[in-house]
């Protein structure tokens, strides 16, 4: 899977960067005093402190509302780009304009941003996963309400954005199977931090 | 003793003053009338010799004719307060004036009923409250945090500003002695499983302001910080808790941290990806680029301030690189030409700002100033050309680009890279 593939990339991204240590002689006071940036627990540090408390499965749940890029997380639910519509000019046109790019707030409806920098970053034009835009709004939006949506409602308003973006056709429905399998036109933008370290500029 | 006495009394009127042009018009004519007479009592009303002061107070207060401020941006739910870096001494930021960035406002949390959950890849999900968290081994370090859009008012070739103060150019960034648990050590307590790699960290803002972590990074230095500059960390930096991920990107340091989620694959949130990407050129963006490179930037003299006799000026200001220890800034005085070490003033400690001098004796005529950090990964600051070759002029976040500054023939300072582009 591509994310892990990401994962890996960039641990060995990091231990390039971790080898390179400091370069100041060891030994000397400041050193001493100050180069200890990881941080040992003390020697006689039980396994566990057993502080805090296991938490239930149901009081995981009552929190762990992100979503993945997979599809986990997402709630039952469905919606459609004419039910979308509704939501949108009932939640988000006041912030977003009627088309999506008014603003005044993030312009959302665009295709690509790479011909008409500094043009707006859209939902067509740089958002490489369809699934962020459930977890987002799900999480903070509307921005005075946040979270007042219901999944049904979420999932439609998704439906009318992408659509807007020319991502989905005017009849698809988002739930919780056809949501994640949407391919975002940005999806193959995104390349995980390649800087080398060292003296290389990049 | 009166070169000394001009300049100090000129900056004080530069700090006080909310319109900067008036403040340099004001230092010119002002600077005659100002210089010291060395010959008579200075008047002080009442004089403090002769009238007992004040009792002792329960909390202190700024002298009268001290008042720093942030910079506040728009009154809006997502927006920023920039740091006076100008009126600043020595790395400490004070933590009232620590920047600000926030996406969904400031939360009021009673500590008291804040909890951290700790679930996903684990042993044991477990939920903590801040008693709990307080009472595991704690650390204290001092370390910078900054934007990554810190500067970017400074890197369009169209658009490169003049007249803009180095609040204004570089001021969400702070450094502050935090203190907190090593994320590590509770980590260890709810035991990760093998194949997590990454965790999500999210806060418990109106924004739910959410970031995907490495999981080497949190076993590495990242810390669960719940002390600022020697007291509880401000509503403004997290309270009652944020995650401190040393020399990486501001955001991806989630305030207000209520729930971290370990995982085997980032989250992908809006945060990682619509925002804090850097669009190359060739139509790429690059993701999770937390690390900050290495920068520095002058913080005297900078706009509106208007040295007001040629003579013996000290250049000061700050470098940082969240890839270690500073262990070299250069200035230069003449444009890029020739550059002159700075001294670095001790303690330079990792991941931490560190204050630079270098004295200077202006000739009165018009030049530009240059500060380049050097850290101990041998990465040198580069300058603004060299960062559009390797990103683009395009890119949003990560501006860690020489800064410049031109001193007129009258003394006038305005951002002068322009000058050099």
């Amino acid at each position: 899977m591509r994310p892990t593939a990401a994962a890996v990339t960039l641990a060995a991204s990091w231990m390039l960067v971790g080898c390179a240590g400091p370069a100041d002689a060891p030994g000397t006071p400041a050193d001493e005093s100050f180069a200890d940036i990881a941080y040992a627990l003390p020697e006689q540090a039980p396994r566990r402190f057993g502080f805090g408390a296991e938490a239930s499965a149901a009081r995981v749940a009552r929190w762990d509302t992100d979503v993945k890029p997979d599809g986990e997380g997402l709630p039952a639910g469905k919606g459609t780009v004419a039910e979308g519509e509704v939501v949108f000019m009932t939640y988000c046109v006041a912030c977003h304009g009627p088309t999506g790019t008014e603003g005044p707030n993030d312009v959302l409806v665009g295709s690509d941003p790479w011909e008409a920098w500094p043009g707006s970053v859209t939902v067509g034009g740089y958002w490489p996963y369809a699934t962020t835009l459930y977890d987002y709004i799900s999480r903070a939006m509307p921005q005075l309400t946040p979270g007042v949506l219901t999944p049904n409602q979420t999932y439609a308003v998704i439906a009318y954005i992408l659509h807007r973006n020319g991502v989905v056709a005017a009849d698809a429905e988002m739930d919780a199977q056809t949501l994640p399998a949407v391919i975002m036109p940005a999806r193959d933008r995104f390349v995980v931090d390649d800087r080398q370290g060292g003296s290389q500029i990049r | 003793m009166s070169e000394k006495h001009g300049p100090r009394l000129s900056r004080r009127a530069w700090i006080t003053t909310t319109s900067g042009v008036v403040a340099a018009g004001l230092i010119k004519t002002q600077a005659d009338a100002l210089r010291l007479d060395a010959q008579t009592a200075p008047l002080q009303t009442p004089d403090p010799t002769k009238v007992p002061g004040r009792f002792t107070s329960e909390v202190g207060r700024r002298a009268v004719g001290e008042q720093p401020r942030r910079l506040a941006r728009a009154q809006a739910l997502s927006s920023s307060a920039q740091s006076p870096l100008q009126d600043l001494m020595g790395i400490i930021t004070p933590a009232d004036l620590h920047f600000e960035r926030h996406h969904a406002g400031i939360p009021e949390i009673a500590k008291g009923s804040h909890e951290l959950l700790v679930h996903g890849m684990v042993d044991r999900p477990m939920v903590f409250r801040m008693s709990d968290i307080e009472r595991y081994p704690r650390v204290s370090r001092l370390y910078f945090i900054e934007c990554s859009g810190n500067g970017g008012s400074a890197y369009s070739r169209e658009n490169m500003p003049t007249e803009i103060t180095v609040q204004a150019l570089d001021g969400l960034l702070s450094t502050s002695e935090w203190t907190g648990v090593p994320l590590s050590t509770i980590l260890r307590e709810v035991g990760v499983r093998s194949g997590a790699s990454w965790l999500l960290a999210e806060g418990s803002d109106a924004a739910m302001m959410s970031r995907s972590v490495p999981l080497e990074k949190a076993m590495d230095d990242a810390l669960l910080a719940f002390g600022q500059n020697g007291e509880a960390i401000r509503p403004e930096q997290g309270y009652p808790l944020r995650l401190m991920l040393p020399g990486w990107e501001g955001n991806a340091q989630v305030k207000w941290l209520r729930r971290i989620e370990v995982t085997d694959r980032p989250t992908m949130t809006r945060e990682e990806t619509s925002k804090y990407t850097d669009p190359l050129e060739g139509g790429t963006a690059r993701q999770f680029s937390f690390l900050m490179d290495a920068k520095s930037t002058i913080t005297f003299p900078t706009y509106p301030f208007v040295l007001p006799e040629r003579g013996w000026w000290e250049i000061t200001g700050l470098a940082w690189s969240g890839r270690g220890r500073i262990t070299r800034v250069e200035v230069s005085t003449d444009g890029g030409a020739r550059w002159a070490d700075a001294v670095l003033q001790q303690p330079v400690l990792p991941k931490c700002t560190a204050r630079f001098r270098h004295l200077w004796e202006w000739n009165g005529r018009e030049t530009v100033i240059l500060s380049r950090a050097t850290d101990d990964t041998g990465y040198v600051q580069p300058t603004v050309q060299q960062l559009w070759e390797a990103r683009g002029e395009r890119t949003r976040y990560h501006f860690n680009h020489q800064r410049a500054w031109k001193v007129a023939s009258d003394g006038a300072v305005t951002f002068g890279l322009g000058d050099l582009v």
